[in-house]
């Protein structure tokens, strides 16, 4: 069963989220308060980490535990970005939560966090109900 | 024993979250990313005749997976080993936020405001089900998140994504001090 790594990597990403506190609400008010060095602490070694392994991973042609290439990860441009991540960052200081802490908030005991991810939910179908008429 | 319970500092769980990167994609070409599994269970369960919606999910239930791990990683580091004093924010934080009712507690959460009793209330609606909203609205239209642009596309040094993080970050600041305070004072 193939996916149970990635729910083994996933249990791991979501420790590391929940033990460092990212998934605080707490922590995240603090953040844009400019209050404590503590998340941008992370952001500034996560980064540099995954940065330096995908830079060893092509230097050395790893191959994938299948035997493939490792497609290299592109992001495209459009005005969407911009628009949307504004967006997402008005209800990130709200919740003080991205959408993978939602999932760590509900497992660490705050249950009507589900009623967030719901509305997450509402909000990624609405998105695509109306992306026709939005600019980007 | 103690040390299970306690906190990570942020150079433990910083590097831990980068490796996540190259892990993905060393076990399954998989690139980080958890605002795709909204869409996942918006195209598995409601996709109505929305383009964006229509596509074989079932494609990408590996990243179901992993948002279960995340689920499982937030029972086992914030329910089963709890840390048991408040969040060690900073004290200027404390200070602020109690001017609003919100005292600091045990748990990740305030639960002042995170609270079904106060789901229906304005304040509580806002926050949790207006934020929701803005979430799951803002990470599609932006087409990734703080892991999916913040931490993927960073390390692999795009520059759309530096823009979308510039914008998560703009976007949250100027909300959390001009827009916040009243939504918490109601």
């Amino acid at each position: 069963m193939k996916n149970m790594r990635y729910l083994f990597v996933g249990i791991v990403f979501g420790l590391a989220l929940t033990k460092g506190e990212a998934v605080s609400w707490y922590r995240i008010q603090e953040m844009f308060r400019f209050e404590s060095f503590h998340m941008f602490g992370i952001f500034m070694t996560a980064v540099p980490v995954g940065a330096l392994s995908l830079f060893l991973l092509r230097k050395f042609e790893v191959k994938t535990l299948d035997g493939k290439d490792i497609e290299k990860p592109k992001k495209h441009f459009h005005p969407g970005i911009i628009i949307g991540s504004l967006i997402f960052g008005f209800g990130w200081a709200l919740t003080g939560a991205c959408p993978g802490p939602l999932y760590a908030q509900i497992g660490s005991g705050s249950t009507v966090t589900v009623v967030t991810l719901i509305a997450a939910l509402a909000g990624t179908w609405t998105f695509g109900k109306v992306q026709h008429v939005l600019p980007g | 024993m103690d040390l299970l319970y306690r906190p990570w500092p942020w150079f433990v769980a910083g590097p831990i979250i980068g490796l996540t990167v190259p892990l993905l994609l060393w076990i399954g070409n998989k690139r980080l990313g958890i605002s795709s599994t909204l869409r996942h269970i918006c195209a598995a369960c409601l996709p109505a005749n929305v383009p964006l919606f229509n596509y074989d999910w079932k494609k990408e239930i590996w990243s179901l997976f992993f948002a279960g791990g995340l689920f499982i990683g937030g029972w086992i580091g914030g329910w089963i080993f709890a840390n048991p004093n408040p969040v060690a924010i900073s004290p200027s934080t404390v200070e602020y936020f109690s001017g609003f009712g919100i005292t600091r507690q045990t748990g990740l959460m305030p639960s002042s405001i995170f609270d079904w009793d106060l789901l229906l209330s304005l304040k509580g609606f806002l926050v949790m089900v207006g934020g929701g909203f803005l979430v799951g609205f803002g990470t599609r239209y932006a087409q990734g998140c703080t892991s999916g642009h913040g931490i993927l596309g960073l390390s692999a040094l795009q520059w759309p994504s530096l823009v979308a993080t510039a914008s998560f970050f703009l976007g949250g600041i100027s909300f959390a001090h001009l827009v916040l305070p009243y939504i918490l004072g109601l």
